[in-house]
This record gives structure tokens, sequence and C-alpha cells, in this order.
């Protein structure tokens, strides 16, 4: 009975993720609402609103005789014109309904998507072109791509090369920093090297910049015009543009494919506008990244500590304290591991790191601020006593007969070790791993107190020398469903977000998870005794 | 203390007639304990140099405990405290001093359970040489041939040599056991019931080859069944409560015993 209570939550809270977050990316018709003159939902004097219904329900009742009102939410959209982008109308406001086939969506870089009717493109050295005109929609898909290649391009310029650029030349104004320390007289050889390394670099910066700057200036030379429902027309330069459809136009498989777009595009694009808008990617990389680090590090060091405890160590009081010790430490509180790792990795390691090997950079924290590796550790720290006791199970189960027999023949008690009994419990060691793991990928709280931010401008892993910047701060996906649920202006906007996000958490640590079984079962077989 | 000058004389527990004239072991008042109980007392014997050497005696006689002894397993057993000389070949080997490591490499054991490694069948005959760093192709693939030969399974896995080791079958897995023991060049090896684990023919198999493994190997085997400890011995020893009764030819033993207690064990009046 309670089982199947439990199972019932659990099946029904991830079919609510499920659910909410797929339908996030499911392209809604667009109505057009005729209201009546009274209605509050009227923006200014127009009495047409449109938009996509998100829901219809029941309005809360003032009084218990009042009788049970129908509203309906609506996302409108055109939030620069409107403030809000989410509209709640009283059903009986309503007095008709329509779908104009005309209407466009349109995705833009800020204030969200914008809903209207197309009236016109303004294109640069030539005649406006309508929409009513059997090119227009040709020719605005073409203008689009444009500046989506564009925009490409302007992103390649900026984080690659002028990135690039840009890392050599901290490091050589940090030279100059030791050199102005030392007291090095102005004039001297070495700060004319210096400077003499900086003015190509500097040069290049300019050429570099002014060639992005360029690209931008494109970006607005063409325009898209538009009539609001409020009936005013609003000039949007395509560079704002990253992508539009016409609701009411599409067919059941049109819509398909641009839900599969938009799905693909939340996983591999970078968010935009506090996160509300855009995609996850950063986010995603950050928790794998993160994970796969964190294992990394408690692997060995569960392991190492559970073969001493119950290989090596004389069994006895000390070894059960040790073991009650480990024991507890898997029930504090997450929070704690993280003001540990705040104070001990982040301050005391960090910033012994930082005054030994990045002194120039002080103050300045290189290392001595929150970042992907205090937080990988943190987590291991927090999950290794997991692998600790599963580790520990693992090595008990190694059959007796195996150990003697490879003592038997020779074999030292760390060659026995190290070839027979690690390997025979490598599958065991492996589900401590993905229970560790399991935890490790979905722990928010610590993480925030060393390396997590909303907004990371760079990934930890990219292509500028050493390619693994382990000191860069990072984004996780479970800070990022806080940070959308309830930290962004716009919370009901991204509402849908948080369930897509949600559910890609659950995602990856199956994901994960998956991987690990998978190997662990591979192991299992190859070293499935059954003789014992 | 030196060994007696030639011809060698039995220590004076052991039946009067027994002459071992080329003994490999020798074992002097040899007294085992686990915490405070005596599971060996005062144990002295000759063991004969390529020849099998059967102990025999009912449950708990201490059988496999003197055994362990001879390649010193009984270490890894916590309160375990053995007083006494065991000589190898003239070198007491019951001294903390001593490099277990060598001396299991000189000493190898066959034990009850199979117990192959969860490796292939090559990795497992060549366990004891890659340990020791041997890394030659050459060597190693011979060695593979030669004890699987010795351990008479060569003819049946010659073509899956790189498959896993489990997935032999019982009695194969114990003559791999074997062909691992003997893969290092051992000069005796220690089987502790080897087949109380296999059907009849696998049991055959072994016993055929324990008679092959004496031309090259000391053997020492202990069995709870008196028929095998005759198919297969030159000498017998029977123990009782950590004691060894009577050790002689096992012709001898089983024909004309001289104690009493080896007699009511033989015939099966307990035991």
């Amino acid at each position: 009975m309670g089982l199947t209570v439990g199972l019932l939550m659990v099946v029904s809270l991830l079919m609510l993720i499920l659910v909410n977050g797929i339908t996030a990316f499911w392209p809604k018709r667009v109505v057009y609402l005729e209201l009546a003159g009274e209605s509050q939902a009227r923006l200014g004097e127009a009495l047409v609103l449109a938009g996509e219904v998100v829901k219809r329900q029941y309005k809360m009742a003032r009084a218990a005789s009042q009788r049970r009102q129908v509203e309906w939410q609506l996302f409108v959209g055109n939030k620069e014109r409107y403030g809000l982008s989410f509209r709640y109308v009283d059903a009986d406001d309503i007095v008709a309904q329509r779908f104009p086939e005309q209407v466009i969506s349109i995705d833009r870089l800020e204030y969200g998507d914008a809903i209207g009717e197309p009236i016109a493109l303004r294109i640069q050295g030539d005649s406006e072109l309508t929409a009513d005109n059997p090119e227009f929609a040709r020719r605005l898909e073409d203008l689009v791509h444009e500046v989506s290649a564009r925009r490409r391009e302007i992103k390649h310029l900026e984080h690659g090369a002028i990135g690039a650029i840009n890392a050599r030349m901290t490091r050589l104004r940090l030279q100059q920093r030791v050199l102005d320390r030392e007291g090095t007289p102005p004039g001297d050889a070495a700060y004319l090297a210096i400077e003499e390394a900086m003015a190509p670099l500097q040069a290049r910066y300019e050429n570099l910049a002014g060639e992005a700057r360029e690209l931008r200036r494109q970006q607005d030379e063409n325009q898209i015009v538009y009539r609001i429902p409020t009936g005013d027309e609003v000039v949007l330069p395509l560079g704002q543009i990253v992508g539009y459809h016409f609701p009411n136009q599409l067919g059941f498989w049109s819509r398909l494919g641009l839900f599969a777009h938009n799905a693909w595009a939340f996983l591999i694009q970078e968010p935009r506008e506090a996160n509300t808008e855009g995609g996850v990617f950063p986010a995603i990389f950050g928790t794998f990244v993160m994970t796969v680090l964190m294992s990394m590090a408690v692997t060995p060091f569960g392991v190492l500590a559970a073969m001493y405890l119950r290989e090596y160590a004389k069994q006895g009081i000390i070894v059960r304290t040790v073991r009650i010790a480990v024991n507890n430490l898997a029930g504090v509180p997450s929070i704690v591991f993280g003001v540990f790792g705040l104070g001990f990795f982040v301050y005391f390691v960090g910033g012994s790191i930082d005054e030994l090997f990045f002194h120039n950079a002080l103050p300045t924290p290189t290392f001595g601020t929150g970042g992907m590796i205090w937080a990988s550790l943190t987590l291991a720290l927090m999950t290794v006593p997991v692998v600790i006791v599963a580790t520990e199970e693992a090595l008990t189960a190694v059959p007796r007969g195996m150990r003697e027999g490879s003592l038997a023949c020779g074999a030292s008690k760390w060659q026995t070790m190290q070839r027979i009994v690690l390997p025979a419990s490598a599958p065991g060691i492996l589900t401590g791993l993905i229970l560790a793991m399991a935890r490790g990928a979905g722990e928010v709280a610590p993480l925030m107190l060393v390396g997590v931010v909303k907004l990371a401008p760079t990934l930890p892993v990219d292509g500028i020398f050493p390619f693994v910047h382990l000191d860069r701060k990072f984004m996780h996906l479970g800070f990022h469903i806080f940070d959308l649920g309830f930290q962004s202006p716009d919370s009901e906007a991204a509402k849908p977000m948080v369930f897509a996000t949600t559910l890609l958490l659950i995602a990856l640590v199956m994901v994960l998870n998956v991987g690990a079984i998978w190997i662990r079962d591979r192991l299992r077989r190859k070293y499935a005794t059954g003789v014992f | 203390m030196a060994l007696p000058d030639q011809p060698l004389e039995a220590p004076d527990t052991m039946t009067e007639e027994v002459k071992i004239l080329d003994p490999i072991i020798r074992v002097e008042n040899l007294y085992l304990y686990y915490g405070s109980v005596v599971a060996l007392k005062d144990v002295s014997m000759l063991v004969p140099r390529n020849q099998v050497t059967a102990f025999i005696g009912p449950s708990g006689c201490g059988k496999s405990t003197l055994l362990r002894c001879f390649n010193r397993m009984n270490d890894l057993v916590e309160n375990v405290r053995v007083d006494g000389v065991i000589e190898l070949d003239g070198e007491n080997v019951n001294v903390p001093t001593l490099d277990v490591i060598y001396l299991r490499r000189r000493v190898g054991m066959v034990f009850q359970k199979y117990n192959p490694f969860p490796k292939s069948i090559y990795e497992n005959v060549i366990y004891g040489l890659r340990i020791a760093g041997v890394s030659n192709k050459a060597q190693l693939d011979e060695t593979v041939e030669r004890s699987l030969r010795g351990a008479a399974l060569w003819e049946e896995v010659k073509d899956r040599l790189k498959e896993s080791a489990l997935q032999l079958s019982g009695g194969q897995m114990q003559r791999l056991c074997i062909a691992r023991a003997i893969a290092v060049n051992p000069d005796v090896i220690l089987m502790d019931e080897p087949c109380s684990a296999l059907d009849p023919i696998a049991t055959g198999r072994v016993e055929d080859l324990i008679h092959e493994l004496k031309q090259n190997y000391t053997v020492l085997i202990v069995t709870h069944n008196m028929q095998q400890a005759s198919r297969v011995s030159d000498y017998t020893a029977f123990m009782y409560l950590g004691e060894l009764v009577e050790f002689g030819e096992t012709a001898d033993i089983f024909r004309s015993p001289v104690k009493k207690q080896t007699q009511d064990y033989i015939t099966g009046r307990f035991g």
C-alpha cells in the first residue's frame, strides 16, 4: 500500500515535469480576443488582445456567494510595450475570438517574443516590401538567415579571437605590474619589451574590434515593421531576430519540427535576458563537468580510505570510531559542506595557491574564489562516505579463496589487492560511485558558496590555453532552476523554462547513472564468478 | 638443531621403522595455537622428496592447519602462534624474518575449492610469473604450455587460452589451479582436499595427475577420503586431535597400522 502510494507519487511527479517541460517548447496558436469595453484586461484604449492561451482557470472567488468565474491566462509578449508578458482575461469579457492567418511570432534578442501582424520589410537601398507581397516570406527568411550567420561570426570574433588576444594582453599587463611593484624605472628594457609585445596585440585587437563593430552595424541595416494588437506599428531591426514563425499557419508536422528545433536550441544555446530566454547549454556543461570531476576526485579518495579501513588498519576501537564518523558524515546537511568548502578550499587552499603562484594578480583572486575545482572537491567530500561504505562492502564480498590463491602464488598483499581484490570489487565500487553521483549532481546549496553563478561568461573548458580552466566559476542546472523560478524578474515567463530545466537535470543525472550502470554490468559480467 | 648424520633417523614420535632417506621437509616439535587453543601438538616428521605424502584424519584433527604451516598461510589468520621448526631443504621457514613471498614461490598450493582468478586462462596460469615481474612473451607462452600440459589441461583449452577461466568446468578449474601452482616451478605442492568439490570422473583425472606430478615435485595432500589416500600416496600420515599419531609408507599404514587409533580410523570405526 505504502509502496503503491510512493510509486504513484514518483510517477505523477515525473509525468508533471515531463508534460510541463515538453509543452514549454510546443508552438501554440495565437488568438485575437475582442474584449467588452469595461474589461480590466485591456491594454490602453485597444479592445483587442492577442496571445497564446497558457491556461484557463477558475478565478479566486472574493466572496462565497459569488459565481465562480473562469479566467484565461494569455501570453501576450511585446514586453517592451505592455510591461508584462502575461495577462489575465475574464472569460465573460471576451466578445469574440479569431485566429488571423498572418500573425507572426518573433523571438527577439531582447524583451522576449513579439506578437503582431507583419506590415513590411525595410531593406536598405531598396524599397519597402509589403507583407502581402508573395516575395515577403522568402525574403524575410533569407534576411534572418543572414543576420544569424553574422551573429555567429560576431560571437566567434568576440569569444574566440578577441578572447585569446585579451588573455595574452592580461598576461602582459600582469608582467607590467610586477615591474611596477619591483620599482623598475620606466624606460627600462623590460618595459619596452612588454610594450613592444603589446603593440601588435593592441593593433590586432583594434582591428578585430572594428570588424565586430562593423558587423554589428550591418545587423541593424534592415528592419521589419509589424502592427501589435493595440494598433501601434513597431519597427524592429532584423539583427534583433533570433527566430520567427507564423503560429496560425502551421500544420501538425511543421509544429512538431518547430518543437524539435526549440528543444534543440534550448539544449545548445546560451541563456539570454537574465536566463529567461535562450538555452541552458552552459548549465548542462557545467553540471556535467562538475559531476565528472567530482567522480574523479571521490573515487580514488574513497577507495583508498576504504581499503585502508578494511584491509590494512588494525581492526579495533579507532577504526570503529572512524567508521562511525564516516557514516555520520553522510548525514551532515549539505550546506555545512558548502561552508566548509568555502572556508577550507576557497579561502585557505585557494588563497594559499594565489599567494604562492598567482601573487602578481592579487588582489584579484585566481583560485581564492569559488570555482569549478573547489565545487567539485566540496561535493567529493560530501559524497565520499557513500563511496567508502560501498567499497568496504565490496571488498568484504571478495571471496577469501581468491585472496588466498593469489597469496599462495607468491603475491604480496598489495599485489593481491591491486590485481585480484580491486578488480573483483570494481562493480561494488561503481555502485557507490553511482549513488555518489546521483547525490552530487543534484546538489545546489553547497555549490552556491563555492563557485556556481547565475551567469558565467565563459565555459570551464574552451580553446584558450590551458583549455581546462578549473578556477572559473560555472553554471549548474540545479542552481539555474532556483534562479529562474525564484530570482528572475518575470518568474511567470520563466515557468516553462523551470520545468524544462528540471526535466533536463533529471535526464542528465539519469544519463550519468545509466552510463555508470552500464560500465558496472560489463565489469560484473567480466568478473562474474558464480563459483564461490 | 642440526640434522643428524646419514642415515637419517626419524624423530621419536614417528613409527620406528620409517626411514626417510632424502627428506625435503623436516618438522620438529611443532605447536600451533589459535589464541589459547592448541591446534597442533608436538608434531615432528620428515617429508620425503618427490613422493606423495597424504595426511588423513577426522575433521578438525589439524591436517589442513599443518599443511598451511608449510607455506605460512596461517600468517593470514589472526591470533595464530606457531612454535617449532619447519625446515625446507635445511632452512627454517618458521622464523619471522623469512621472506614469505619467496617461500610461497617454492611451496605452491592448491585449495579445496578451486579458486581461479576472474581473468583469462592464460593470465591465470602466468599469474605467479606476472607478479614476479616476468614479461617476456616467449617465456610466458612456454610456461603456459608447459604448465597446462603438466596439469593435463593443455589439449582441452589450448584453443581458448584468452577466454575467461570461469567458463571452465569444476574439474578443469581445479586442474587450472594446479597448472597455476606449477607454473612458478615450485619444489613442493600442497593440496588441501583438492578433489572434495569434484565429481568422480574429475577426481580420477586429478588423481592421475598427482601421480605424474611426483616426477618433478614433492606433493603433500590432505584428504578425507581414505581410498584416495591409498590410491595416490606413497606415504601417509594419520593425525588425530592435533597430534601426528602414525606416519609411514602408505601400504604399511593401511595394511598393518601400529596404533590402535589408526586402525580404528581406517577400518571406519570412527571419524
